[in-house]
């Protein structure tokens, strides 16, 4: 069972160590001369503002985000579709197909409703 | 092997743990909290759960945290200031504590229950080959049913977007 | 694959709703910006379908889709029940919401959805399709609480009810683990048969699995002490919405209960018994007590539907026949007086939303006789008085619960019927006896007058045939699996 993420473990593996590596190789090639004026935000003689005045997000994203949540539910679904789809054939693919169907509808309805239309 | 790997991602996941309340940027935070969620479904993949594995990857680390990091923007948190602690922290550490207490004195005085057995009979009941077997089988159902209740969430998000008159 | 395994007949009323929802939306969708009567009628249309098709069905279903669900009386009846509820709040809704101008297609498809999930919580013999019944309302009823957006009690009674309701879902679903790690199934037959064959029912997990289970319904039933969302919710809800949550929900949650805890009450045996003891009579107590002094009618109504949740407990507890059957009797009969009530109260409220008082009764019974006379059938009703519905439901449960030997819970009961006199009385002295000349008259709104007129012909029908619905109530519990 717990074998076959043999590869996924040296996966995660390689990809630390690349990061690690690329990281490492940065910090000891990379040039760097700090001065105080580098690390001031590009500014045309405007005082800077802390915290920044307008970095609220519109209510908006929120919506957006519980759309994706609710299709990210349905990949869920979808996983274990594909597979036992050849196992199953017909009766699979038509309860996907009447699932997906509804949820069709409800992205229809909210994208005619105009969810996702910024105004 | 197995032991390395448990003791690896069980020290992993209680660092980040920690690491999430411990940090004072709360994007931090939520960041950490990815990795401790990631940690936890290496755990489900050790305890031969792998699909639930995937749905804490998919679902947790990836549209919660999403939500997470929404609402913190849409908040606009600034860093947590340091300073005495609050009447809320204070309250916290005792209720945890007398949690943490009561957890203890319960584990001793109750064993727990045997394992019942059938986990053992039914080999790779968590794989998702069997999840998807009995999902298209015997609950297919309960599987339609989860499809009009993600439409209830659906005409949900249409209301909320409605702009206020 | 053998395709007999799936009876659609057995949920033919749920996929009417189902396919009902989607029409509704696509209805919306195509009768332009302002004008909602068509999602309105087609709701309608729809409810009415789906009764068509549960008395066509009508416990012809038996067990299917794996052991999932039974399509048989029990269900039935329960349907009949949320649909005739359904038909009420889609039939008086819209004059509440135009007056609040949020008269939105959503409405009806959130209605329908929540009563689709429902009829799955009726017709459910697996633990996992009560779960998902009772979630897919629940959701709905999140949203429909928060449906007056510019009204801060609307979004703190939605915020309330989803995060409470979170909560004891969690509870729900945490048994339902604990069962499935006792016995390996979360099928209601295995459920019963493990329990009727073991020595100590609550061994190993299953004494905190049936604890959590019974948590998670009895707060959708708003049971004492898991009963302080109700007031909050149903005062802060737009009010046709809380007519629709007083009544259907809290059917669906028993309809669920019974599912569950019908056969196997036998073989829980005494700790079950106390358990329920004490919650029934706590939530009578309570229920009754809170009610007395509240000034608004809505928050009275909340507290007084607590108190009738504690009288159908008993029911529950009795774990006879007549226990069950006079539970289904009660549930027809209370959820026609609770949304009368409801309906009632938003048509005379003269002061605005935010105010849902008393006094907006002065006088009606001079005004608008009719009216006034149909909210005293609710209210006499409510109170259990002899030729109506009310107490007829009443007798059969607290006949039950003698029956079942638990005398001095149904004194109690009684005691506490006799405490509720007080407050729901007030309602018809002050429509009667007060004055009060500075308020408006009521507008005449000839759906919702006959929505209401509908209610009451209800609670005084059921009141005169008692016995042919009890003897269909009893067949409908004894066709359960």
């Amino acid at each position: 069972m717990t074998e076959q993420f043999t590869p996924v473990v040296w996966m995660l593996l390689s990809a630390a160590l690349l990061t690690a590596g690329m990281m490492a190789v940065a910090i000891f090639l990379g040039p760097r001369k700090m001065n105080p004026v580098k690390a001031e935000p590009y500014e045309c003689g405007i005082k800077t503002e802390d915290p920044p005045l307008n970095m609220r997000h519109p209510i908006r994203f929120y919506v957006v985000a519980i759309l994706f949540i609710i299709f990210d539910v349905e990949i869920v679904f979808l996983y274990p579709w594909a597979v036992v789809f050849r196992q199953l054939s017909l009766v699979a693919f038509i309860s996907i197909a009447i699932f997906i169907g509804v949820l069709m509808a409800g992205l229809y309805y909210a994208v005619k409703k105009g969810v996702l239309e910024w105004r | 092997m197995e032991a390395f790997f448990f003791l690896l991602l069980a020290v992993v996941s209680i660092f980040s743990g920690l690491m999430v309340i411990l940090q004072k940027s709360p994007v931090a935070s939520v960041l950490f909290l990815v990795l401790t969620l990631v940690c936890v479904a290496a755990l489900f993949v050790m305890l031969s759960a792998p699909f639930i594995a995937a749905i804490q990857v998919i679902i947790y680390a990836g549209a919660i945290m999403v939500l997470f990091l929404f609402v913190l923007m849409l908040l606009n948190l600034q860093r947590f200031t340091e300073g005495a602690w609050s009447r809320f922290q204070i309250t916290g550490v005792v209720v945890a504590a007398v949690l943490a207490v009561v957890t203890a004195l319960l584990l001793r005085a109750v064993p727990l229950p045997a394992d019942s057995g059938f986990l053992r009979e039914t080999p790779g009941l968590g794989s998702v080959e069997a999840v998807g077997l009995s999902l298209f089988t015997e609950y297919l159902l309960p599987f339609e049913i989860a499809s009009f209740l993600l439409l209830a969430g659906i005409i949900g998000a249409v209301i909320l977007s409605r702009r206020r008159p | 694959m053998d395709l007999s395994r799936f009876n659609l007949i057995t949920i033919a009323t749920p996929l009417v709703l189902g396919a009902g929802v989607l029409l509704v939306m696509l209805v919306d969708l195509l009768s332009g910006r302002a004008n909602r009567r068509p999602a309105q009628l087609a709701a309608l249309a729809v409810v009415l379908a789906a009764a068509a098709v549960c008395l066509a069905t009508w416990n012809t279903g038996g067990v299917s889709f794996f052991g999932q669900v039974s399509g048989d009386g029990f269900a039935s009846f329960f349907n009949l029940i949320f649909l005739a509820v359904a038909f009420l709040v889609i039939l008086a809704g819209p004059a509440y919401l135009e007056r609040n101008a949020i008269h939105f297609g959503e409405y009806y498809s959130l209605v329908l959805v929540s009563v689709m999930g429902m009829a799955f919580m009726a017709a459910g013999t697996n633990l996992l399709v009560i779960f998902l019944g009772l979630e897919t309302m629940s959701l709905a009823l999140y949203v429909l609480a928060g449906f007056n957006p510019a009204r801060q009690s609307s979004n703190e009674a939605s915020l309330k009810y989803l995060l409470l309701g979170s909560f004891a879902t969690g509870f729900l679903v945490f048994g339902i683990a604990l069962v499935y790690g006792q016995i390996g199934s979360t099928d209601l037959a295995r459920f019963s048969a493990y329990l009727a064959g073991a020595g100590d029912p609550f061994a190993g997990y299953m004494g905190a699995g049936v604890a959590l289970l019974l948590i998670g319904l009895t707060f959708k039933m708003a049971v004492v002490p898991f009963h302080f969302w109700s007031p909050d919710v149903y005062d802060g809800a737009p009010t046709v919405v809380s007519a629709f949550m007083s009544a259907a929900p809290k059917a669906a949650a028993f309809a669920a209960a019974l599912r569950i805890f019908y056969a196997p009450a036998e073989s829980l045996g005494l700790p079950w018994e106390r358990i329920l003891w004490i919650l029934a009579a706590l939530t009578m107590t309570v229920g009754n007590l809170s009610a007395l002094n509240q000034a608004s009618i809505k928050r009275m109504l909340a507290y007084s539907s607590v108190a009738h949740a504690g009288y159908l407990l008993l029911g529950i507890l009795a774990g006879n026949e007549l226990g069950a059957a006079g539970i289904l009797f009660y549930l027809a009969s209370y959820v026609f007086m609770n949304v009368g009530a409801f309906t009632v109260a938003w048509m005379v409220n003269r002061r605005g939303e935010g105010r849902y008082d008393l006094g907006d009764f002065a006088q009606l019974g001079f005004r608008r006789p009719l009216l006034a006379a149909m909210m005293s059938v609710f209210m006499l009703g409510l109170i259990g008085i002899p030729p109506l519905a009310g107490f007829f439901g009443k007798l059969y449960v607290f006949t039950a619960a003698v029956q079942a030997g638990y005398v001095w819970l149904v004194v109690i009961a009684v005691l506490n019927s006799a405490v509720s006199v007080f407050y729901y009385l007030r309602v018809m002295v002050i429509m009667y006896m007060r004055e009060n000349e500075a308020l408006k008259d009521v507008d005449r709104i000839p759906a919702t007058f006959a929505a209401v007129a509908a209610c009451a012909l209800m609670v005084i029908l059921l009141g005169l045939i008692p016995g042919s619905v009890l003897d269909v109530a009893r067949a409908a519990v004894a066709s359960m699996p």
